[in-house]
């Protein structure tokens, strides 16, 4: 059953590491459906790309599956109430962060009718629906890569007119130990994976499929080939690659899969692949066979921590807290919690965050499983990291730089280039923490790279600002220019008789003072005098006098106005 | 004899002639030692480091008649990259550069904003939105933290803020475990 189809040549990626799977713990139990949480918390960012947009607002009662916030931009994802009841609350909260700060959610608080809004009509046969259709669906239905990195899928499947994609590439590889939600997906609903399957191919237009699932997981194999030879569907495969770690990384897979790789700084459907995880595949599956939104997916409880470590399909939203106490909760072991694999999750502070759409494993790791951090010790140069190092980078080359706090050489030696698998840091007989190394440099990096943009938006803005004032100036100038020239013009020109005075106004002066001295003049020789001199009284006099003097004061120019 | 000096002449005036050409053709607009000193310098237009705006400042630099060490905002890595792009010696950080300043925001207290216009007419990047007796409030995403339109404000209703970290903003910090006991290598 583990056969591969004659014929059927895998490659090999560089390096890698063989893990203890510990899948074992959480397979046993079959997959259970969790209950209904009092409150749902639903992150808006579940997703890479722009912060969607809440529609409802606090008291609005919603339904479940109704569109709570919607998609701002191309990348970015609706979110969706899990359940019906009332938004009780739009506000920052706590959310699984590797920062631990909390980000904007809505509240729901669950009335437990779990009432349904109204679904688009489901389909029997969806391969019948309009194209833009399908599309609108699987767009509005808020899925998102549900592998971990949660890269909304109604772009992926869009992969643009440039790129012919030839193959579409469902990882069900699930390389990292302890996480059995994919495996525990595809032997229960492999019929769902499948249908999902044949929409993504149609929409993306590739001629083949190739399911990969690793060898570890036999009854996930089985369960995947019925089900496929049961759909009939043409040129797909379930392909069983060895286990090897992390071979369910996305470059690593197609490298197994087809041996080409991926271009450095590219994405697959530069060489016309498409990689898609199972739980995706179903997530779309139900998107456009029955209309229904992301609005649960499985998660893996497990780890020496949990006293009954399981799969629950849970809904997106319900605390992790809630999870736990379905899974037994925790036993007196109980160390570290990390959401995530033991290789590539992160370490959480506390359990009462929500289930997000990127949450795949909770791992309640005992000391003896997570032991906390030894001191490192000085690197010995011994290569190990670079053998291991699935993208064949030179760990040890980037740790010195990245230590140094050389972003740029980091960034020549392809920092950019790692998956932070942690297959460096597990191999370091030194127990230098690389990864964590290389996680600050690629930070460093981008907060550079942000930086600089920054920068050069405001010196186009300060050049912009200089510029209009400039202009501003220049029009200031030239109106008053105008102004002057405007002046210019009216001004009477001056007299032949040589009249020096460049004012008009004193000429005007002049020329009354002119005439009143000739009139008294005139009068004089008549031998009249003013009328109203005689018959004064003495006060009248007084400042007759007065006024004479003031006039005759040397400094005193005569009154003007 | 004169068929050598022809040639030799004619030489010269084709040569000059490409000299000439290529001086106006690749002629070289401005100083691109300034351009390349600005690219490196925040861009705040904040005037700490004793100059009208980061370009005069670019210029002072690349006349040799100011120090590397000036800039607050851009801080040590500014003045690192400056040094390794001048060639000169690293020098500590001058002043009010010394002690380098987290990133900050302009903050309007817009119910005590009279609307005079001030901070307007100070900020560098036009990062003020307002008319007069109309309140005012500043643009985040425009703002560079300069700090300009304190001073001129007659109500003192600005403040700077440090910025926000969300998770979109937050950064993986450098490892802190017990390995920063060890000597560095």
């Amino acid at each position: 059953m583990k056969k591969n189809r004659p014929g059927r040549r895998l490659h090999r990626f560089h390096g890698g590491i063989h893990l203890p799977d510990n899948k074992a713990q959480s397979t046993a139990r079959a997959v259970r459906t969790a209950s209904l949480p009092r409150h749902l918390i639903l992150p808006l960012q579940q997703h890479i790309g722009q912060i969607a947009e809440p529609l409802v607002a606090v008291g609005d009662p919603v339904l479940k599956g109704q569109m709570i916030a919607r998609a701002q931009g191309y990348i970015s994802a609706p979110v969706h109430a899990s359940s019906s009841g009332t938004v009780v609350e739009i506000a920052d909260h706590p959310v699984p962060h590797p920062s631990g700060l909390n980000a904007p959610c809505i509240v729901i608080e669950t009335d437990g009718e779990e009432r349904w809004c109204e679904l688009p009509p489901p389909i029997s046969d969806p391969l019948s629906l309009d194209e833009a259709e399908m599309r609108g669906r699987i767009r509005d239905s808020g899925i998102v890569g549900l592998g971990g990195a949660a890269f909304p899928t109604g772009v992926k499947i869009n992969p643009g007119a440039g790129h012919e994609i030839h193959t579409l590439v469902i990882n069900g590889a699930e390389c990292e130990p302890y996480i059995t939600c994919d495996d525990m997906l595809m032997r229960g609903q492999a019929q769902r994976i499948i249908t999902g399957i044949a929409i993504s191919r149609f929409l993306l237009g590739a001629r083949q499929v190739l399911i990969a699932i690793e060898d570890n997981k036999p009854e996930a194999i089985a369960a995947m080939r019925a089900a496929l030879d049961a759909s009939g569907m043409d040129r797909a495969e379930v392909v069983v690659i060895p286990t090897l770690y992390p071979s369910g990384g996305e470059r690593q897979l197609i490298q197994i899969l087809t041996g080409q790789e991926v271009p450095s700084g590219g994405i697959p459907a530069q060489i016309g692949l498409v990689c898609q995880n199972v739980a995706t595949a179903a997530a779309i599956s139900d998107a456009v066979v029955d209309g229904r939104p992301l609005i649960s997916r499985h998660i893996t409880l497990t780890g020496g921590g949990i006293a009954e470590p399981v799969n629950l399909e849970a809904l997106i939203g319900t605390p992790l807290n809630e999870l736990v106490e379905q899974a037994g909760g925790y036993t007196g072991e109980a160390a570290r919690l990390i959401l995530g694999g033991p290789m590539m999750g992160f370490s959480l502070t506390h359990d009462r965050l929500p289930l997000t759409k990127a949450s795949n494993c909770l791992l309640a790791a005992s000391a003896e499983e997570a032991p906390p951090p030894r001191p490192a010790s000085a690197c010995i140069r011994c290569g190990r990291c670079a053998d291991a190092c699935p993208a064949r980078l030179l760990p040890q080359q980037l740790y010195w730089y990245a230590r140094a706090r050389d972003i740029e050489k980091t960034e020549a030696y392809h920092l950019f280039d790692c998956i932070e698998c942690g297959c460096c840091s597990h191999v370091c007989p030194a127990q230098i923490p690389l990864v964590h190394y290389f996680r600050y440099a690629k930070s460093a990096s981008s907060a550079q790279e942000q930086e600089r943009r920054r920068a050069e938006h405001a010196r186009r803005r300060h050049e912009a600002r200089m510029a209009r004032l400039e202009r501003l100036e220049a029009e200031r100038k030239a109106k008053l220019q105008n102004r002057r020239a405007a002046v210019a013009k009216k001004k009477p020109q001056p007299k032949a008789d040589g009249d020096a005075s460049p004012d008009p106004k004193q000429a005007a002066i002049q020329a009354a003072m002119r005439r009143a001295a000739e009139k008294k003049a005139r009068l004089a020789r008549e031998g009249q005098t003013p009328k109203n001199t005689e018959n004064l009284t003495e006060a009248q006099q007084r400042q007759i006098d007065r006024a004479e003097q003031r006039r005759a004061a040397p400094d005193h120019p005569p009154a003007e106005d | 004899m004169l068929n050598a000096i022809l040639s030799i002449s004619l030489l010269a005036l084709a040569f000059g002639l490409l000299l000439g050409y290529s001086a106006i053709r690749f002629r070289v607009e401005g100083d691109p030692l300034v351009e390349r000193i600005d690219a490196i310098l925040p861009q705040t237009q904040c005037g700490q480091c004793g100059f009208p705006g980061c370009r005069p400042y670019a210029e002072a630099i690349a006349a040799d008649s100011a120090e590397i060490n000036r800039c607050p905002p851009g801080g040590e890595t500014a003045m690192l990259a400056l040094a390794d792009l001048l060639g000169r010696d690293p020098v500590p950080l001058d002043g009010e550069a010394a002690e380098e300043a987290e990133p900050v925001l302009a903050v309007i207290a817009e119910q005590e904003c009279i609307g005079c216009t001030l901070c307007i007419q100070a900020c560098p990047v036009d990062a003020i939105l307002g008319a007069a007796k109309q309140m005012h409030t500043v643009i985040a995403s425009e703002c560079t933290g300069c700090g300009l339109c304190l001073p001129p404000c007659p109500v003192e209703c600005i403040r700077l803020e440090p910025l926000k970290v969300d998770t979109g903003s937050w950064r993986w910090p450098f490892p802190t475990t017990p390995h920063d006991q060890m000597k560095a290598g």
